[in-house]
C-alpha cells in the first residue's frame, strides 16, 4: 500500500487551502493508500491546526518545536527526514515555502522529485503517471515517475478538488521528540511587510490590468485612459512591476495582491498559473492579447485577438462616446 | 568573493507560438527562438554588482549542448568573469536530480563562496538550486531579491506570499536562488558579444567531472517527461469576431451586463 504524507502550510493557526486540496490528489494517484497529514510548527497555532486536520485526515503527524515558531525549510527538513519513512510518497504545496524546502528534501530521502503538479494519472508498478505544465503554461506533459525509492512532490494549490464537509475523526500522533538535530546555517530574521502603494487595487471592482503586451513603459497612459474611461484601476502582473513600470502594489498574482473584482480586464496578459493566483471571487474575464494561443484564454470569460495597443484606445474612445 | 552562477538556454516564451510536432509527442522546434533563461539574467547581473563593490569573479556556468556556449557568451558580455560549459552525450535525459548532480560534482572541484541560480527555469520547477544545496551540505534560500554581503555571512530578503519579505541571514558558502525584479539586468550589445566572442571557455564531460554515470542520464533519471501535449480545457473563452468596431460592440454589451460600465 501506498504511504503518502502532506505537508501542511499555514498562518496563525488557520491552514492554508491546499490542505483541503491533498486528499484529492491522494486519491488521485492510488485510491487506497494511506494519507498522513504532517503539521510542524509550535505552541497553541499548530495544536489549533493539528485539531483542524484531523476533521479532514486519518492520521496527523504533529512536530512542535519552537524553532518552527517561523518554519525556516531547512530546520524543518531536518526534522521531516528523521519522522518520515524515506520511501514515502511526500505531497507539499508548490508555494513559496515548498519550493525551497522540497528540492533539497528530495535529495535527503534520496527520492524521485517532481515538482508543481497539476493532476495525477494512478500508479502502475512503481511508476506513477503526473501532469505538469511547461513554458509558462502554454504546453502541458505528462511525467513517469520511479517511486520506488519515494518521492517528493510539490502540487499546484488550487489544481485538484477541495473536500467538502468531511469528519473523519483522525488521531494526532505527536513526533516532537524525534526531530533529531536541527541546528541550521540559515536563520530566519523577519518578515519585511509589503508597501502599501498610492493605490488599492483590492478595492476596485473593475480592474484593467496590464502585461507585457503594453511593451513599454509610455504605455501604460493608454491602459491608464481605459481604466478612467470605465472608472477602473489600473493593475497589472509581474513583468510590469520588474520592468518598474508600476508599484509592486499595483501586482496581482500569489506574490503580489489577491484582488476580487467583479470584471477583470487582462490587456497582454499571457495568464500564468501565480498570475490567476491573485485572482479571486469568479470575476468576469475579458482578455485581450495578439497570441490567440495565450493560456489566459483558457480561463477567460471574453476573448479577443488583437494588439492591445491598438485595441484600448479604441475601446476608450467608443466608451467615452457612450 | 568567487560567485558561480548556474544559466540555462531555453525557449523563449515572449518569441514563440508553441506547437507540438506531427507525432504530437514533443515541441516542434524547427523555428523555435532561444534565449538566455530570463531569471538568470538578474542572477547574473546581482552576481557582478556584488563584484563591483566587494571584488571577485563570477563565472558562469550551463549543462547543454554546443549550441548552449552562446548563453555563456552572452552572461559573459554581461560582465561575468568566466565561463564553463559541461556538456557530454552522457548527460542527456537526465533529470532535474541528474543536472544538479553534474552541477555539483564541477562546483566542488572549485571554492565558491556564492553558488547563484534563476528561481526557476523553462520547465518551471525551481528544483536545481535546493538540490545542489543539499547535495552540497550547504545552505539555500530561493526566490530571493534582496542580498546584503557581510564578512563571513550573508543576508537574503526571499519574495514569499503577498510581496511580502522574508529575510534570513545564511552562513557562506551557500546557494541561492534569484527571482526577476531582484535588479535591472543590463543591456547587451552585439559589440559586447563581439568582445567575447574568442575567450576560451572550458567544456568538460562526464569523464573530466568523475560524476556517477549511474546517477546522471536517462538511466539515472526517476523523473521522465513522457510527452507533451495541449490539455482540453473545455470551452475556454467566448471569442469576439469580426471588424473591430463590432468586437467593441459586442465587447461594451457584456461589460454593461456584468457591471464593468
Amino acid at each position: 500500500m501506498t504511504q503518502i504524507f502532506a505537508y501542511i502550510p499555514f498562518k496563525n493557526g488557520a491552514a492554508e487551502d491546499v490542505a483541503l486540496e491533498f486528499p484529492a490528489a491522494a486519491k488521485k494517484i492510488d485510491k487506497g493508500a494511506s494519507l498522513t497529514a504532517v503539521v510542524a510548527g509550535s505552541g497553541a497555532d499548530l495544536d489549533k491546526v493539528a485539531q483542524e486536520m484531523t476533521s479532514i485526515y486519518s492520521e496527523v503527524i504533529k512536530i512542535d518545536n519552537a524553532l518552527f515558531s517561523y518554519p525556516n525549510a531547512e530546520v524543518v527538513r531536518k526534522a521531516l527526514v528523521n519522522i518520515i519513512p524515506l520511501d514515502a510518497v511526500f505531497l507539499f504545496a508548490h508555494d513559496t515555502f515548498g519550493m525551497d524546502l522540497a528540492p533539497g528534501l528530495s535529495v535527503k530521502m534520496d527520492s524521485a522529485y517532481a515538482a508543481d503538479i497539476v493532476d495525477f494519472e494512478g500508479i502502475d508498478g512503481t511508476t506513477l503517471k503526473a501532469v505538469r505544465q511547461e513554458l509558462g503554461g502554454a504546453v502541458s506533459t505528462h511525467m513517469a515517475i520511479d517511486i520506488s525509492s519515494g518521492a517528493v512532490m510539490t502540487v499546484r494549490p488550487g489544481a485538484f478538488a477541495p473536500v467538502e464537509g468531511s469528519s473523519e475523526g483522525g488521531t494526532i500522533v505527536d513526533k516532537s521528540g524525534d526531530a533529531g538535530d536541527l541546528s541550521a546555517k540559515r536563520k530566519f530574521l523577519e518578515i519585511v511587510e509589503a508597501e502599501v502603494g498610492d493605490v488599492d487595487i483590492t478595492k476596485s471592482d473593475v480592474l484593467v490590468s496590464v502585461g507585457r503586451g503594453i511593451e513599454d513603459e509610455e504605455n501604460i497612459e493608454i491602459a491608464q485612459e481605459l481604466a478612467e474611461a470605465m472608472n477602473a484601476v489600473v493593475s497589472c502582473s509581474r513583468p510590469i512591476v520588474d520592468a518598474k513600470w508600476l508599484e509592486k502594489s499595483r501586482q496581482v498574482g500569489t506574490s503580489g495582491q489577491t484582488v476580487k473584482p467583479k470584471v477583470y480586464m487582462a490587456m497582454g496578459i499571457s495568464g500564468s498559473f501565480q498570475h490567476l493566483g491573485g485572482l479571486k471571487g469568479n470575476p468576469f474575464i475579458v482578455a485581450v492579447n495578439k497570441n490567440p494561443k495565450a493560456p489566459i484564454f483558457q480561463v477567460a470569460d471574453v476573448g479577443i485577438v488583437e494588439d492591445i495597443l491598438d485595441f484600448m484606445p479604441e475601446l476608450t474612445e467608443a466608451i467615452n462616446d457612450l | 568573493m568567487e560567485i558561480l552562477v548556474c544559466v540555462k538556454r531555453v525557449p523563449d516564451t515572449a518569441e514563440n507560438e508553441f506547437e507540438l510536432n506531427s507525432a504530437g509527442n514533443d515541441l516542434d522546434r524547427d523555428d523555435l527562438v532561444y534565449s538566455v533563461n530570463e531569471w538568470d539574467n538578474y542572477a547574473v547581473e546581482e552576481a557582478i554588482q556584488i563584484i563591483d563593490k566587494v571584488g571577485g569573479n563570477v563565472t558562469v556556468i550551463t549543462v547543454g549542448d554546443d549550441e548552449s556556449e552562446e548563453v555563456l557568451r552572452r552572461e559573459m558580455a554581461m560582465g561575468a568573469n568566466d565561463g564553463i560549459l559541461l556538456c557530454d552525450d552522457a548527460f542527456d535525459g537526465s533529470d532535474g536530480k541528474g543536472i544538479a548532480s553534474i552541477l555539483k560534482a564541477e562546483i566542488e572541484k572549485g571554492s565558491y563562496d556564492l553558488v547563484m541560480t534563476g528561481a526557476q527555469a523553462d520547465e518551471g520547477a525551481g528544483q536545481i538550486g535546493g538540490m545542489v544545496a543539499a547535495m552540497l551540505g550547504m545552505p539555500y534560500a530561493s526566490l530571493v531579491n534582496k542580498i546584503e554581503i557581510g564578512d563571513d555571512k550573508i543576508i537574503v530578503g526571499r519574495e514569499i506570499e503577498g510581496g511580502n519579505q522574508e529575510m534570513n541571514e545564511m552562513q557562506l558558502p551557500c546557494v541561492i536562488s534569484i527571482q526577476t525584479g531582484i535588479n535591472e539586468p543590463r543591456y547587451v550589445g552585439i559589440r559586447g558579444i563581439r568582445k567575447v566572442a574568442k575567450v576560451d571557455i572550458p567544456v568538460k564531460g562526464a569523464g573530466d567531472l568523475g560524476v556517477d554515470p549511474e546517477s546522471i542520464g536517462e538511466a539515472g533519471a526517476k523523473t521522465k517527461r513522457v510527452d507533451y501535449f495541449v490539455p482540453d480545457m473545455g470551452e475556454g473563452a467566448e471569442m469576439l469576431e469580426g471588424s473591430t468596431d463590432e468586437i467593441i460592440e459586442k465587447l461594451i454589451e457584456r461589460l454593461k451586463a456584468k457591471g464593468g460600465l
